[in-house]
């Protein structure tokens, strides 16, 4: 799970990590309202989406009068900001984070992450803040400094002091640094964060190191014993389609093409899309509904996928373990007579009980095309979703 | 031979008592697997499907020489289960719970390392569907019925993929040694390399399918150590190629977050380093079968 940076600073700041005064703002009022009691002449709107690269995307303007306050504020609520992150569907900003101006001397780069490989966590730092990590890494690999976390023991200061040092700080900044770096670890261990980046670090004229941008990213699976952190979700940051398919216990991952699916099991959905692919066809979306794929499951996945108005044909592919596919076409059948479904539906069924969930699908007098194996499913797929688009496009015509 | 476990091992089963605990444990007694009792704390003395029950692992292993054993704890208490079955001397541990918080498992793992590797208990999972010696054994919660005994190895990240891989490989008449789950979580107990050394060491394997997928380095950490270490082939397929970059599929681990992530990176440095490359997933069956032929 993400978080605003808004709030990733007001977490960090109750670790000591120093941040520039700011406050939040849901309209241009409000946004002019915050630099009136920050005061000082310079301040920085941003727009508080979860997504890095904002600057970029004309996320964050600098403005020098109230009235460039205002209109920032006006130009950027409401506004659907795309980066590389997002994708190409962007994302909305609905609010505003309005900071007071930094005198900036000098930018750094600063994380902590999960590193897969090591399975520890892993500090990363650079001297040269302000770009994004990927390119820093590309370009000039040797800028950057890594220093794992032994996990029984934990950040030693003396790996915060080399840290610090190799970010290029002054002596007099040393103590300073190890506070923040310290902060940032508790924050990570104690909140189950996966990602926490400071991107950038910057010393101020005035000798300070301030966290100009944060960026936190939470393991799902600690969320459970995260009761506070569970409360900063913005819902309006995510796919909506995806929110509802959690709220019901699926997996879901929206994509651009039109061949929606339903599978079992995360690896095989993976590899049903890439057949799709392979076949000539692009997957609508993924979707897992799990192990237990009771008929009201299944009536609910397929709404979901069906919610999706540019899907031309849905495949079904289920690998029956624990469950049977009697039990499954029973719920196929009972989804597509609730739903009246308009578009072709293919049905791939394997494991326990095959021949009796084939069987109930054969006698159900609905139209659904069945498939004996993953190919087959796959091509069907696309078949039917090529027929159902030249059949559109005569109506048309 | 297979690997891992065989009829002879002696099976627990952790959080025995629970609903999906029992119905796994009868699953596995049906299927042959010697299971020799349960853990449930609290309800020690008690007995379940005809199997004692114990408070501690330490007692299912003094009591009845128990060997390997399963969790069906849930993700908030299962780090400390695993940690609780490697202190009593327990030889293999199958973590099939899904959601353990990334940072129990890093306490998990380095907890294992303290043991010296001759005593150190293996974990696979967790977030798998667990391990199966067909015709001997099943320490898991796949469909037994669809694997046959023979000579090709399986390890693979996804329970469903695995059982389609299974499906195509018997529709062949091909047989399995044995078949390994390492789960879907991006800190899991073995990794691909590890499950490939073990193959490698097993006379009964021929040859090893690995089935992996978006995320992290260890199919190409296995890749480098199959053309370093092995004489027997291995054949991968590396699923997620319409996967969008940042986003979950499904699986935990299963993100692309840093170059090198992705199944087409992967897929071309497997390539690279000699492995045999499954041209798609329902290829998974002919592509065994062409490389058992040429043996």
């Amino acid at each position: 799970m993400d978080i605003h940076e808004y709030q990733a600073k007001e977490i960090l700041s109750g670790y000591g990590v120093k941040i520039a005064e700011g406050g939040m703002a849901y309209s241009p009022e409000e946004a002019v309202q915050r630099a009136r009691d920050i005061g000082g002449h310079i301040w920085a709107v941003k727009a508080q989406i979860h997504s890095g690269a904002r600057g970029k995307a004309g996320g964050i303007k600098i403005c020098k009068t109230h009235d460039e306050v205002e209109a920032a504020a006006e130009s950027l609520l409401g506004k659907r900001l795309i980066t590389h992150q997002t994708g190409p569907a962007g994302k909305v900003c609905g609010r505003l984070y309005v900071e007071a101006g930094t005198d900036i001397v000098k930018e750094l780069y600063f994380c902590f992450l999960v590193d897969r490989s090591s399975e520890r966590i892993v500090m990363v730092g650079s001297a040269q803040g302000g770009m994004e990590i990927e390119e820093l890494a590309e370009n000039n690999p040797e800028a950057i400094t890594k220093i794992y976390i032994e996990p029984a023991v934990g950040l030693q200061d003396y790996q915060a002091r080399e840290m610090a040092f190799a970010m290029g700080l002054a002596p007099e900044l040393l103590s300073h640094a190890v506070k923040t770096i310290r902060g940032c670890y508790r924050a990570l261990r104690e909140l189950d964060v996966s990602m926490l980046e400071i991107n950038p670090l910057v010393v101020t004229r005035s000798g300070e190191l301030i966290a100009l941008d944060a960026k936190m990213g939470f393991d799902d699976n600690a969320l459970f014993r995260q009761q506070k952190i569970s409360e900063l979700r913005d819902k309006t940051q995510e796919d909506p389609r995806e929110m509802a398919a959690a709220d019901r216990g699926l997996s879901y991952v929206g994509l651009d093409g039109d061949i929606g699916c339903m599978i079992n099991g995360a690896g095989l959905a993976m590899a049903t899309m890439d057949m799709i692919k392979l076949a000539g066809g692009e997957p609508a979306n993924f979707l897992d509904v799990g192990g237990g794929a009771s008929a009201e499951r299944t009536e609910k996945a397929f709404r979901l996928v069906l919610a999706d108005k540019g899907v031309k044909a849905m495949l079904v592919n289920i690998f029956a373990g624990i469950n049977r596919c009697d039990w499954i076409a029973e719920g196929v059948v009972e989804a597509v007579k609730k739903i009246d479904m308009k578009i072709p539906l293919i049905v791939r069924l394997s494991g326990t009980n095959v021949a009796e969930g084939q069987r109930i699908i054969a006698e159900s007098g609905l139209p659904i095309i069945t498939a004996e194996t993953l190919a087959e499913a796959a091509e069907k797929a696309v078949q039917a979703r090529n027929e159902a688009v030249a059949k559109e496009a005569a109506q048309e015509a | 031979m297979a690997i891992l476990i065989d009829e002879t091992t002696r099976i627990i089963v952790q959080g025995f008592t629970g609903k999906i605990g029992s119905f796994h444990a009868q699953d596995m007694i049906n299927y042959g697997s010697n299971v020799v009792g349960g853990i449930t704390p609290g309800k020690g003395g008690q007995t379940h499907l005809g199997l004692p029950v114990f408070n501690t692992v330490k007692e299912a292993v003094r009591q009845v020489g128990a060997e390997a054993s399963i969790i069906f704890v849930t993700p908030a208490f299962a780090a400390d289960s695993i940690m609780e079955a490697a202190d009593a001397g327990i030889r293999y541990c199958v973590g099939i719970t899904d959601g353990i918080p990334t940072q129990d498992m890093m306490t998990v793992k380095n907890f294992l390392r303290r043991f010296p590797e001759e005593q150190r208990m293996i974990l696979t999972g967790p977030n798998c569907a667990g391990t199966i010696s067909p015709g001997r054994a099943m320490l898991g919660i796949m469909p037994g019925h669809i694997y046959t005994q023979g000579n090709v190895g399986i390890v693979g990240r996804s329970g469903t993929l695995g059982y389609e891989a299974a499906d195509q490989m018997k529709r062949l008449n091909i047989g399995i040694s044995t078949s390994v789950g390492i789960g879907g979580d991006p800190i899991n107990g073995s990794s691909h390399r590890d499950i490939l050394e073990k193959f490698e060491a097993d006379p009964e394997t021929k040859v090893v399918l690995m089935i992996g997928e978006i995320g992290g380095p260890q199919e190409v950490e296995a890749g480098i150590f199959a053309k370093e270490n092995m004489t027997k082939p291995v054949i991968a397929y590396i699923a997620g190629l319409t996967a969008p970059e940042g986003r979950r599929m499904g699986h935990a681990g299963a993100i692309i977050s840093s170059a090198g992530e992705s199944a087409a990176e992967k897929v071309a440095l497997l390539k690279e380093l000699g492995v045999t490359i499954c041209p798609t997933p329902a290829a998974m069956g002919a592509t065994v079968a062409a490389v058992l032929a040429g043996l």
